[in-house]
């Protein structure tokens, strides 16, 4: 109960550190430069140029402190070794050689390719689908409920569906198997199969994500202009060929957005494999090799660096395309 | 004609799919819940999908022995039930073990040796014999039961008050209230100036800011663990809240200032000619104003933090007093991965709270993510 209140009190003492701070950062302000007496317009015109600055201060004092100083610092880490020593680009030339590495890439590679192309397949679909029925959006959230659940919690609640009981283990109890049984296949261990063990990984992110995919479509789908769907459909065109003829091509910048989003999230993706399988069995990736690198028993700090620095260039094209189009919206 | 009867097939169609895609998506979660109410024996026995019918099962019993029968008139008799614990039906039953299932409840079946026999649907049995029986082996009875589904709250019980999962909870919320409140007020500020005041390098802090929202967080971990420990932070809750606040922040600034941009500009000017200051414009048009974006804003925070691994195992030590409950069902799942009863309900206790407020909050959460991406990209 002491921790709660710790926290409560953070959180008023947090609040009310912010809302004094803008509160007299600002009456300073205005009586260092006050608005009246000789210099009245040449205060104002100060005082203006100075005021958004004090707005933006504690954002930007954090924001540099966590996410910008740390990309330099990390890059600077991953050109030394465990005792600090500058070593240059060794680090580097020792990730191109190792296979765990390339295993990693490989997969996250993969991922990469698989599961935005499935999410947001499958969310375009649901999209599509649901759009058409009364109880679309009883099933638009049911679809979306997976968002709300935390990556562990699919972890476990897959580990119920691929399960497997060996011969004399008895029934099987997970889901696939038994399924694949009643159909006359044999049960597998399915996450313990190299390669396709990665699929069965990817499919839990997919559950996740179609419905971020689908929720973000659909409301593309109902922005299309009617005229565009009607035109179409007084010249014959089907329901198939209205929607991916006519209404996929108007939403294309949509789908890149929704692709883009998923991606980056898959180059960070942690938490599903380090709960399945721990990069056992052929399925490591970037992120968790990372981990393993900063906290095994004797850490290299310079090699999991290396890592990270690895995973913000595979972000970086996604970074500097986020950063274009916000810059053309704003014109 | 022809043209509606294929539009009904159509709407057919289409139905079906997506009542098979709902199906697909909510049967794995459906099957965690199912599995967090059975006890530990069914649960690796027997698939979840098994708990929801009733199951028949063949049970052997004995019945009292023939020492213990009562006089009763001229006969001698046992009685008794066949269900120890728990209730079921009795669909058949049978005196040998080649015949199990030869009579129906209720039927009388003569042994061999002369006694009859009875078993009535609900499991209690009656043995009568002529002349007064000896012995003390009991009558063997075959008995094809079928027993209801049988759920328990055991393994809630036993995970919150015996596995410590009520404990990370309780980590879980210290993590997560302060996570989410205290950069909301930092990024209201921010996103306010940057929406409506004038200032050089405007357009380079958002495009920095549209760019810091992808930044991997891993980049974080080992400068600032080095920073936290330099200044004496250590591992712990402040560190995490600081650390939750810096990676929450782009995108709570980037989401507060697309949704202010979007905010009639008459009003913010007309406060202005009517001397009102930024400060007071901001406390009594924007923030009001803003509500909705705010609320997005919270709403994906507290999924994240609560939600988060990564950045607890991280920021967090390991003690009893500040493992959150992510990082307790990863644990469970290394060292126990066999105790599905626990793995369950932990899991199900930690994703309660998130499914309740996305059912709860879900018009701010889809509104937020649309302004997040679509109007970003």
């Amino acid at each position: 109960m002491d921790q709660l209140l710790f926290a409560v009190s953070t959180i008023v003492v947090g609040v009310f550190g912010c809302v004094a701070y803008f509160y007299f950062s600002n009456i300073i302000l205005d009586r260092m430069l006050p608005a009246s007496g000789p210099n009245a317009g040449a205060n104002i015109n100060k005082a203006n140029a100075i005021r958004p600055w004090l707005f933006v201060l504690p954002a930007l004092l954090v924001l540099a402190l966590y996410l910008v100083y740390p990309v330099f610092s990390t890059f600077f880490l991953s050109l030394r070794d465990t005792r600090g020593n500058f070593i240059g680009a060794d680090n580097y030339v020792w990730l191109a050689g190792d296979d765990k590495f390339r295993e990693s890439l490989g997969n996250n590679l993969l991922w990469l390719v698989i599961v935005p192309a499935a999410s947001t397949f499958f969310g375009l679909i649901s999209a599509g689908l649901t759009d058409r029925i009364k109880w679309g959006s009883v099933a638009q959230s049911l679809i979306f409920m997976p968002m709300a659940i935390s990556f562990v919690g699919a972890s476990v609640i897959w580990k119920f569906i691929y399960d497997y009981r060996g011969e004399n283990q008895g029934e099987q109890i997970g889901l696939l198997n038994a399924v694949v049984e009643s159909l006359g296949g044999d049960a597998q261990a399915w996450i313990t199969v190299p390669f396709w063990n990665n699929l069965f990984l990817m499919v839990i992110l997919i559950w996740i994500q179609t419905g971020f995919a689908m929720v973000i479509l659909s409301a593309a789908l109902k922005g299309i202009s009617e005229e565009t769907i009607e035109a179409a459909y007084l010249d014959g065109a089907t329901p198939l060929q209205i929607f991916f003829k006519i209404k996929i091509p108007q939403i294309w910048g949509t789908i890149a957005v929704v692709w883009t989003t998923i991606t980056v999230t898959v180059l960070k993706v942690f938490d599903i494999v380090f709960a399945m399988t721990n990069g056992q069995w052929g399925t490591q990736v970037l992120a968790n090799l990372m981990y393993d690198w900063m906290f095994r028993g004797s850490p290299d700090f310079g090699r999991g660096s290396a890592i990270v620095m690895v995973i913000m260039l595979l972000v970086t094209p996604v970074m500097i395309w986020n950063i274009s189009n916000a810059h053309k919206e704003n014109r | 004609m022809e043209m509606a009867g294929t539009k009904s097939r159509l709407t057919w169609a289409v139905n079906l799919a997506v009542g098979f895609l709902v199906l697909l998506w909510i049967i794995p979660t459906f099957g965690l819940l199912v599995s967090s109410f059975r006890d530990r024996d069914a649960i690796s026995t027997s698939g979840w999908w098994t708990a929801l019918s009733a199951s028949e099962q063949n049970v052997i019993v004995r019945a009292d022995a023939p020492d213990n029968a009562v006089q009763n008139g001229s006969d001698w008799i046992i009685t008794g039930n066949v269900f120890d614990t728990g209730d079921g039906t009795v669909t058949a039953f049978g005196i040998t073990s080649r015949e199990p299932e030869a009579f129906a409840p209720g039927e009388i079946a003569t042994h061999a040796q002369g006694h009859e026999i009875t078993v009535d649907q609900n499991g209690d049995y009656q043995i009568t014999y002529r002349e007064q029986p000896s012995g003390s082996r009991g009558q063997r009875l075959f008995v094809r039961a079928e027993s209801p589904p049988g759920f328990t709250l055991d393994n809630y019980r036993e995970v919150l008050f015996a596995e410590g999962m009520g404990k990370a909870l309780l980590n879980t919320l210290t993590v997560t209230i302060p996570a989410t409140i205290i950069p909301i007020l930092v990024a209201a500020f921010a996103a306010y100036a940057l929406a409506w005041m004038e200032m050089p390098g405007r357009a380079l802090l958002i495009a920095g800011i549209v760019g810091l929202l992808v930044v991997p967080l891993q980049v974080a971990f080992i400068p600032l663990l080095k920073l936290h420990n330099n200044i004496g932070i250590g591992k712990g809750y402040l560190g995490i809240w600081l650390a939750h606040t810096g990676f929450g922040l782009p995108l709570a600034v980037f989401l507060l200032r697309n949704y202010m941009v979007g905010l009639p500009g008459e009003i913010i000017e007309s406060a202005r000619v009517d001397g009102a200051s930024d400060f007071a414009i901001f406390r009594k048009i924007i923030l009001p104003l803003s509500f909705p974006a705010l609320a997005s804003f919270a709403i994906f925070q507290f999924l994240w933090v609560w939600n988060d691994l990564l950045v607890a195992k991280v920021f967090l030590g390991t003690g009893e007093d500040q493992v959150v409950m992510t990082g307790r069902i990863v644990d469970l799942l290394g060292s126990r991965g066999g105790d599905w009863e626990i793995l369950a309900a932990s899991a199900f206790v930690s994703i309660a709270v998130p499914i309740a407020v996305f059912f709860s909050l879900q018009r701010y959460l889809v509104r937020g993510l649309l302004a997040g991406s679509v109007k970003g990209g």
